[in-house]
């Protein structure tokens, strides 16, 4: 069982309580793109097997947006953070190489 | 390799079965093959068979990090249909279900093909009209299906309850040809006949990287060492971003658990399979009498084998509408495979951006019943370097072309 805090309303829940939405940070492509970097950003993915940052809603809660930097191997989440950023910050970085010291951010 | 026969059942009798040799050889890899397949479950398996069958191509290896029919393959609920709505994708389920037809005697082993009919059932309006158009799209591409009303219905299905509260059963989608077969013997049949051709097929043995030489594949990095190829197919299922990760470059492609149960063996109740995407719930009852059903994917990225708890509740839940009798039933065991999913829902058979690699996968929740098509269709690629008429709409590039293939509608439950 998959159990996340939001960031958002301090609340911790059991996965019921959220909704996924799927791989975080994507970079939007949109018209005047290529058609690789507009097919990458619509359909490519990440899918590591391993360390995933990943979207979430707290829909039966809150309501709001955030992210999640977690294993799709154990379900470990090493954190959760805010909506309104590009990239993971550094302490989240440093959280989860804590727990995987040989994971790499991928390019 | 032996055949087995009525008279070969009735010599091992009478010698306390002493006489059965192995189905298939466990040999150590050797330094390099004309094919490497990674996978051997059913798909990479048949991928095998047909490259030497069709091609006469039998240097091969398949590769399998766990134990062959392991994944998805052992793990699926064995539900054989080809009523879709898309002419490509008709065509590579109908040439699997037809080949299943002949299974058994093609591979002398009994994968117990049983075409017991699939009825996909109506509920909603939008359902029947969706069905009805499917039943005519089959028409035309020559799969025999047709739309059945209620008592059609529950005739075929006693157990159904048709006059349900919230979705009454309005009529079903019936092909009376598809049905079910025995999950690991298809497996286990391919394997045998591989190893028969000569092939070798590597169990323990875990593929952890590509080696490839000016843009083009040369071998694969295992637990094993190194094992050089010509040609290398990868037919990994929910594994497939893996190993394109570990070959530089990604896909169109998700991985999620999906679960199955079966409770506990019950006298016959049910000789048909039924699906109910509107529920979402499906059924059949398995030789030993279990009731097989189908659960729910997780809503996020994993590779667990193991699924959320809280399908288990809402896919028994859903069933215990259409089918009252399921609220007496105890269950027996829960399980999860990894299934690959694509972004438009259907299957990738294509050449990557890595030379002589070719990749088959996508299969997601739905890619038991098209073991024998695909295995056919990847074969062709792999031995001629371009995809043949079967394969030739599953490329890598209908992405990048918005040439999708929109069976999410047909193909959008599990199964
Ligand atoms: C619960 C459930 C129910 C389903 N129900 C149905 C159904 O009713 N009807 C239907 O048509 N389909 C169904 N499916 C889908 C079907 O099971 C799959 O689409 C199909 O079995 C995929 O076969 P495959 O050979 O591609 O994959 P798999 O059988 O998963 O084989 C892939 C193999 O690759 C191996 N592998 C992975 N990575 C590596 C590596 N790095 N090195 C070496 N080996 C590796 C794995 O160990 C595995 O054995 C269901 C699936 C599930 C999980
Ligand atoms: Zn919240």
């Amino acid at each position: 069982m998959l159990t996340l805090e939001c960031p958002c309303c301090g609340v911790r829940g059991e996965e019921t309580e959220f909704h996924g939405g799927g791989e975080a940070h994507l970079k939007r492509f949109g018209p005047g793109s290529s058609d690789a970097e507009f097919e990458t950003y619509l359909f490519t993915r990440e899918n590591p097997k391993g360390v995933n940052f990943e979207r979430w809603r707290h829909a039966n809660g809150c309501g709001k947006w955030f992210h999640a930097a977690r294993c799709t191997m154990t379900l470990e989440v090493f954190a959760t953070y805010s909506a309104q950023t590009y990239e993971p910050p550094a302490d989240v970085i440093a959280a989860i190489k804590a727990k995987r010291p040989e994971w790499e951010m991928p390019a | 390799m032996k055949r087995y026969s009525l008279f070969a059942i009735a010599r091992e009798a009478a010698r306390y079965h002493q006489g059965w040799e192995k189905a298939w050889a466990s040999p150590e890899p050797k330094k390099k093959y004309d094919v490497v397949i990674v996978g051997a479950g059913g798909h990479g398996l048949a991928t095998a068979f047909y490259l030497g069958k069709n091609f006469g191509i039998t240097n091969v290896a398949i590769v399998e990090k766990g134990w062959l029919g392991g994944g998805n393959t052992g793990r699926n609920t064995t539900i054989i249909r080809s009523n879709y709505l898309q002419d490509p994708s008709a065509a590579i389920y109908e040439k699997a279900r037809s080949l299943y037809e002949t299974m058994s005697q093609d591979l002398n082993y009994n994968v117990m093909f049983s075409p017991r009919g699939v009825m996909m059932l109506a509920q909603t309006e939008a359902e029947i009209r969706g069905y009805k158009r499917t039943a005519q799209a089959n028409a035309y591409q020559g799969v025999a299906t047709e739309f059945i009303g209620p008592e059609r219905v529950k005739e075929l299905c006693p157990i159904i309850r048709i006059d349900g509260p919230r979705y009454p059963v309005l009529g079903a989608l019936w092909q009376e040809r598809g049905g079910t077969a025995r999950h690991d013997a298809v497996a286990w049949g391919y394997a045998r006949a591989c190893s028969d051709m000569g092939m070798d097929i590597i169990q323990q043995c875990e593929v952890t990287g590509v080696t490839r030489e000016g843009g083009k594949v040369t071998g694969v990095e295992t637990t094993k060492g190194h094992i050089g190829c010509n040609k290398l197919a990868s037919v990994v299922a929910g594994n497939s971003g893996h190993m394109a990760n570990m070959a530089g470059f990604q896909l169109p492609m998700e991985s999620v658990a999906l679960q199955a149960l079966v409770s506990e063996p019950i006298k016959p109740c049910m000789d048909v399979v039924v699906m109910a995407n509107t529920v979402h719930g499906y059924m059949s009852q398995s030789d030993k009498g279990e009731m097989v059903i189908g659960g729910g994917t997780d809503a996020f990225n994993n590779y667990t084998q193991r699924g959320s708890f809280h399908h288990i509740e809402e896919t028994v839940r859903a069933l215990i509408e259409t089918f009252p009798m399921v609220s007496r039933l105890k269950m027996l065991r829960q399980w999860g495979g990894i299934v690959d999913v694509t972004g438009d829902r259907s299957p990738i058979i294509s050449k990557t951006p890595v030379g002589n690699m070719f990749i088959n996968g996508g299969w997601g929740t739905g890619g038991f019943k098209s073991i024998p098509g695909s295995g056919w269709a990847m074969a062709e690629l792999v031995a001629k370097g371009e995809p043949g008429p079967l394969a030739a709409e599953f490329g890598l590039d209908r992405f990048t072309q918005g040439r999708f293939i929109d069976e999410s509608v047909a193909a959008g439950v599990a199964h």
